[in-house]
């Protein structure tokens, strides 16, 4: 009988687990603060926005330099942000932004968390915004005089939208 | 009688090294961390590719390696931004999105789990698009270097997920590393359960800064850029979250225009190391023993074949055990070498039946832009002055 008891407190000093007492429950601050996952429905996107006519600005002082002025790339190693509509399935398919990626939510994202290249996760919310919304006007895809914030983002239809299937393992097939 | 003759035998031995010039130096002390003897030199092939540093790959030299473990200071690496420096004392993991109570684990918390060891190959799914482009690598560093396997110990991410409670909606998790840009990538729900693992040890010690010190996820059989270095959080979702490097990047375009998406599973392949681009068979004809590494994201390698005629007619190897699941396997097949030229190659088949395609039928599947996931038989030329180099 002691024993039972005994067990039952331990239960519940360590919560239902299987292994009690390892790992420690993290508050909803600590979570808040750590997570910038975006969803491709705009789940996750910060409150901000950004228009054309600002990200301009902010592309030549932050992006120009590798992406080159209006976004065609420089090198091999820099690339391409636009162009390569209706290349997909040719042999000198071309995959930017206005050609490849299928969500708007993306370019945010990548921008947000991996940009610029020296010096990533510098940018506030409101200039990756526009930042956006101007690579996304480079491509023809926003228009000069729009902004983008946290609702119309995700509502953006990019052109390669349907361009993507899950793939199906194994896909080659050999003759012996 | 025998007595008599190991004393003798001892003797000659005694005599023998006082003969022998006795080494005047020497050439390490017993170094709390060893090195290896300075005549030893082989090494990576690194490219940065921007002048940022630790941006770009680097390469394993797998036809200079014995078995099957890499080296830890010999792993493929490939970074986005660089190898972040980290304090492992204040390096968490936090799991949260749809669980029951949001958990965060250090990595004393993670020693205390229950923990396994598991030997895995990583392979970066661009390992080989050069070949498919028809840029032959010379070496089977240049061809197939983007390839590693190692002795890896953690924690199942089942464990960490079951600790925090996985709500029956949750499909995906979304894991994030500490590097400079926080690179991401979504895991389908099943792998998290099936196998993956959080690892914070490789080859016996702790996981090298370019491999993810002081943690990192591992995916055994995926493709190693979705085994995320630098490892501080999961987040369990019900969708993915369509990252970068599930997007723009590693999926895989076919010729009607439409690309495959999520195409984790590495395919099966192999490759001879030894003889292998860039060698010579010293000593003209005769005996060489031929040996490589196979490897599948499906399961294990149950044979590997061998033909020493262009592909005309094949021979079993033998695979030396353990075959183990999703690990590099070393396979050995005895030639005689009749001092003429002649093209070698080998072609591995998995647990499931799968046989590694040929170039011309993985070009007849996906076509030119499918850069990732290359796994083509690879042939090596041997010339009658015993060079060895890519046809």
């Amino acid at each position: 009988m002691f024993r039972i008891v005994f067990l039952l407190c331990a239960v519940s000093a360590f919560g239902q687990t299987k292994y009690p007492g390892v790992g420690k429950a993290a508050p909803a601050e600590r979570v808040k603060a750590a997570d910038m996952t975006v969803m491709a429905d705009g789940r996750g996107l910060p409150v901000g926005r950004g228009n054309v006519e600002t990200g301009r600005g902010l592309y030549k002082t932050h992006c120009a330099e590798c992406h080159n002025e209006a976004g065609e790339g420089r090198d091999k190693q820099w690339p391409a942000l636009v162009g390569g509509t209706g290349t997909l399935a040719t042999k000198s398919a071309k995959k930017t932004v206005g050609s490849y990626w299928p969500y708007a939510t993306t370019v945010w994202d990548t921008i947000a968390r991996s940009m610029p290249y020296n010096n990533p996760g510098t940018l506030k919310s409101d200039e990756v915004y526009a930042i956006t919304a101007f690579v996304l006007h480079l491509n023809g895809i926003v228009a000069a005089g729009q902004g983008l914030d946290e609702k119309s983002l995700p509502q953006v239809k990019m052109p390669n939208r349907d361009g993507f299937i899950p793939a199906v393992h194994p896909d080659v097939k050999a003759k012996r | 009688m025998a007595d008599r003759r190991a004393f003798l035998g001892l003797a000659a031995v005694l005599t023998a090294c006082t003969k022998s010039k006795t080494p005047s130096v020497v050439e390490q002390s017993m170094a709390p961390y060893g090195e290896r003897a300075a005549t030893e030199t082989i090494a990576r092939t690194a490219t940065e590719r921007t002048a940022s540093v630790g941006v770009g790959s680097s390469t394993t030299p797998l036809q200079e390696l014995h078995g099957v473990i890499t080296p830890s200071a010999l792993h493929f690496e490939r970074h986005h931004a660089g190898i972040p420096k980290i304090d492992p004392a204040k390096h968490t993991l936090l799991v949260h999105g749809l669980v029951e109570q949001p958990m965060e684990f250090s990595l004393d918390d993670l020693k205390r789990l229950p923990t396994v060891t598991r030997t895995h190959f990583l392979e970066c799914s661009g390992n080989g698009g050069a070949e498919l482009r028809g840029i032959a690598g010379g070496t089977a560093e240049k061809s197939h270097g983007l390839l590693s396997c190692s002795e890896w110990t953690g924690v199942p991410v089942k464990v960490l997920l079951e600790q925090a409670g996985v709500k029956p909606e949750a499909k995906w998790v979304v894991a994030e590393g500490a590097d400079a840009c926080r690179m991401a990538r979504s895991i389908p729900m099943a792998k998290c359960m099936e196998d993956a693992l959080v690892v914070y040890g490789q080859n016996g010690e702790a996981l090298r800064p370019g491999q993810g010190y002081p943690l990192r996820l591992l995916l055994p059989g995926f493709e190693e850029n979705a085994s995320v270095k630098w490892l501080d959080r999961l987040h369990v979702t019900e969708e993915p979250a369509q990252s970068n490097q599930e997007t723009a990047h590693y999926t895989d375009l076919l010729p009607d225009g439409k690309a495959r998406q999520f195409s984790f599973v590495m395919d099966t392949n192999s490759v001879i190391t030894r003889p292998s681009g860039g060698q010579k068979i010293a000593g003209g004809a005769g005996f060489v023993e031929i040996s490589g590494i196979a490897w599948t994201g499906n399961g294990k390698i149950k044979r590997v074949e061998i033909s020493t005629d262009g592909g005309k007619t094949w021979v079993d190897a033998a695979l030396e055990e353990p075959v183990l699941s999703r690990s590099l396997v070393r396979f050995r097949a005895p030639w005689v070498w009749d001092g003429k030229d002649a093209v070698i190659q080998s072609r591995a088949t998995d647990e499931t039946g799968y046989l590694q395609p040929t170039r011309d039928e993985i070009v007849e599947a996906r076509g030119m832009n499918s850069q990732y996931h290359y796994h083509g038989v690879k042939p090596w030329a041997v010339k009658a002055d015993g060079s060895v180099t890519n046809v």
